[in-house]
């Protein structure tokens, strides 16, 4: 089986910066996936580029079997992305900016219902407009909209920023939950210990390369799709 | 069909924010009327040209607030990540393109019936070719709003937005401007023959650019 994403020796570029300089990474269906590394170490710029958000200038980058090199504009339909930014208009409700972005990528009525109501936003929130709501409250807005959307791989930078405690429970429920049902999941948080409760795998990346790949407790106790190596 | 329905989608989000903020219809159109009440005070002593300017007056009330409606269309596609929102969501391109053409002619339209109540108003001018008179504004609406929509786009993620769209665009629609002022003033004079050969150029403008926005439009969503 290929595997969701396949870099190897993937290097990008942010203007003339190389922000990812060789990076190798195999995620398998099914894998939760966590990068971690310091601040600029490239995790965020991984993220853009399994979206085709970044252009991938050298080395190899397959992601859902689309040849990001050649066209990564197929791939982007097929992942969710949970950037810093929301994503959302200002000015539209809650419930109009999740039907909105769920509609465009014709997700049924009820996919919305049902994020909506799995996020707690199909009460007094739902008619309240975005540019109103609190950080962690506009947090879970996006998360509803990727909810809503079922993507085939998430890819989440920082998905506990903002939220509460019980925001940060669901953010791990909702991981779980996204895998059982088939898709693959790469998250970026500096909170190491919860995000390794709910991986599989860590991956550490650094000075825009990845330099080390360990299993998690939350990988030992449990077993993804197997990953297909490159050698 | 589904550049049509994504078109559609776009379309109906932007008409939903104008419904919620009152943009438009609070600021845009307010603006065209003061515009038109501010040359009638400059042109008040000599009644007679003022109503022979009407035609002129009008279109480039109708350009001023165009610009005002533009800025505020594409600020919202330039907010907290909308452009990666965009990119991601699986909207064709062009059909965002044609959304978005689409919600600044509707409001624009409703601009321009407010503005042709104001120079009957304000300036006692009626016109004599109703006919005229419409397919001129559609026509000449579809052009500016596909050339707005594309420099907009482009000028979408750069911080001096503002200010570049009016410099970028104002040039390109100049042969609106001449086309609508005189397709209008023909209406107005009870001499619409020549009329119908500047509504020709008008629909020949509007539809090269709604073909350039729909095949350049992806390119621009890109850089922006």
């Amino acid at each position: 089986m290929e595997p969701v994403v396949n870099f190897r020796q993937a290097v990008c570029l942010l203007g003339r910066f190389p922000a990812l300089a060789g990076v190798d990474l195999t995620v398998g269906a099914g894998e939760i996936v966590l990068l971690a590394g310091p601040n600029g170490a490239g995790k965020t710029t991984v993220l853009r580029a399994c979206a085709g958000l970044v252009t991938v200038v050298d080395g190899e980058a397959r992601v859902l079997g689309v040849d990001l090199r050649a066209d990564p504009r197929p791939v982007r339909q097929r992942v969710g992305l949970l950037g810093h930014s929301s994503g959302l208009y200002a000015d539209l409700s809650v419930a109009e900016n999740v039907a909105f972005w769920a509609r465009a990528g014709r997700s049924r009525p009820a996919d919305v219902d049902a994020a909506m109501a799995r996020l707690g936003l199909d009460g007094r929130l739902a008619g309240v407009a975005v540019g109103r709501l609190s950080a962690g409250q506009r947090r879970r807005v996006a998360l509803a909209v990727l909810v809503a959307r079922r993507p085939e791989l998430w890819l989440l930078d920082e998905p506990h920023a903002a939220l509460d405690q019980q925001g940060r429970d669901l953010v791990d429920s909702l991981m779980g939950d996204a895998v059982a049902a088939g898709a693959t999941v790469l998250v970026v948080s500096h909170e190491l210990d919860r995000a390794s409760s709910v991986a599989h795998r860590t991956v550490h990346l650094a000075g825009g390369t990845s330099v080390e790949t360990a299993g998690t407790a939350a990988g030992a106790g449990s077993q993804p799709h197997p990953v297909e190596l490159v050698p | 069909m589904s550049i049509l329905r994504d078109a559609g989608l776009i379309l109906g989000k932007d008409l939903r924010l104008e419904m919620r903020t009152r943009v438009i219809a609070g600021q845009v159109v307010p603006f065209g009327l003061l515009v038109l009440v501010l040359f009638a005070f400059a042109l008040d002593p000599d009644r007679r040209v003022l109503s022979e300017a009407t035609p002129g007056l009008f279109w480039l009330a109708v350009l001023f607030s165009t610009l005002l409606a533009l800025q505020r269309a594409f600020e919202v596609e330039a907010g907290d990540g909308v452009p990666d929102a965009l990119r991601l969501s699986g909207l064709d391109p062009a059909g965002i393109f044609l959304g978005k053409v689409a919600g600044l002619v509707v409001h624009m339209l409703v601009l321009e019936i407010v503005l042709l109540a104001g120079v009957t108003l304000f300036y006692g001018t009626t016109p004599h070719a109703a006919l005229l008179l419409v397919v001129t504004c559609l026509a000449a609406t579809a052009g500016l709003a596909a050339v707005g929509s594309l420099y907009g786009i482009l000028s979408a993620g750069m911080r001096v937005r503002d200010t570049l769209l009016p410099l970028l665009m104002l040039p390109v629609v100049a042969p609106v401007l001449i086309s609508a002022t005189q397709a209008f003033a023909a209406a107005y004079r009870q001499a619409s023959g020549s009329g119908w050969r500047w509504f020709g150029l008008l629909v020949v403008f509007a539809l090269l650019y709604l073909v350039i926005g729909m095949v350049a439009f992806e390119s621009l969503l890109e850089e922006s």
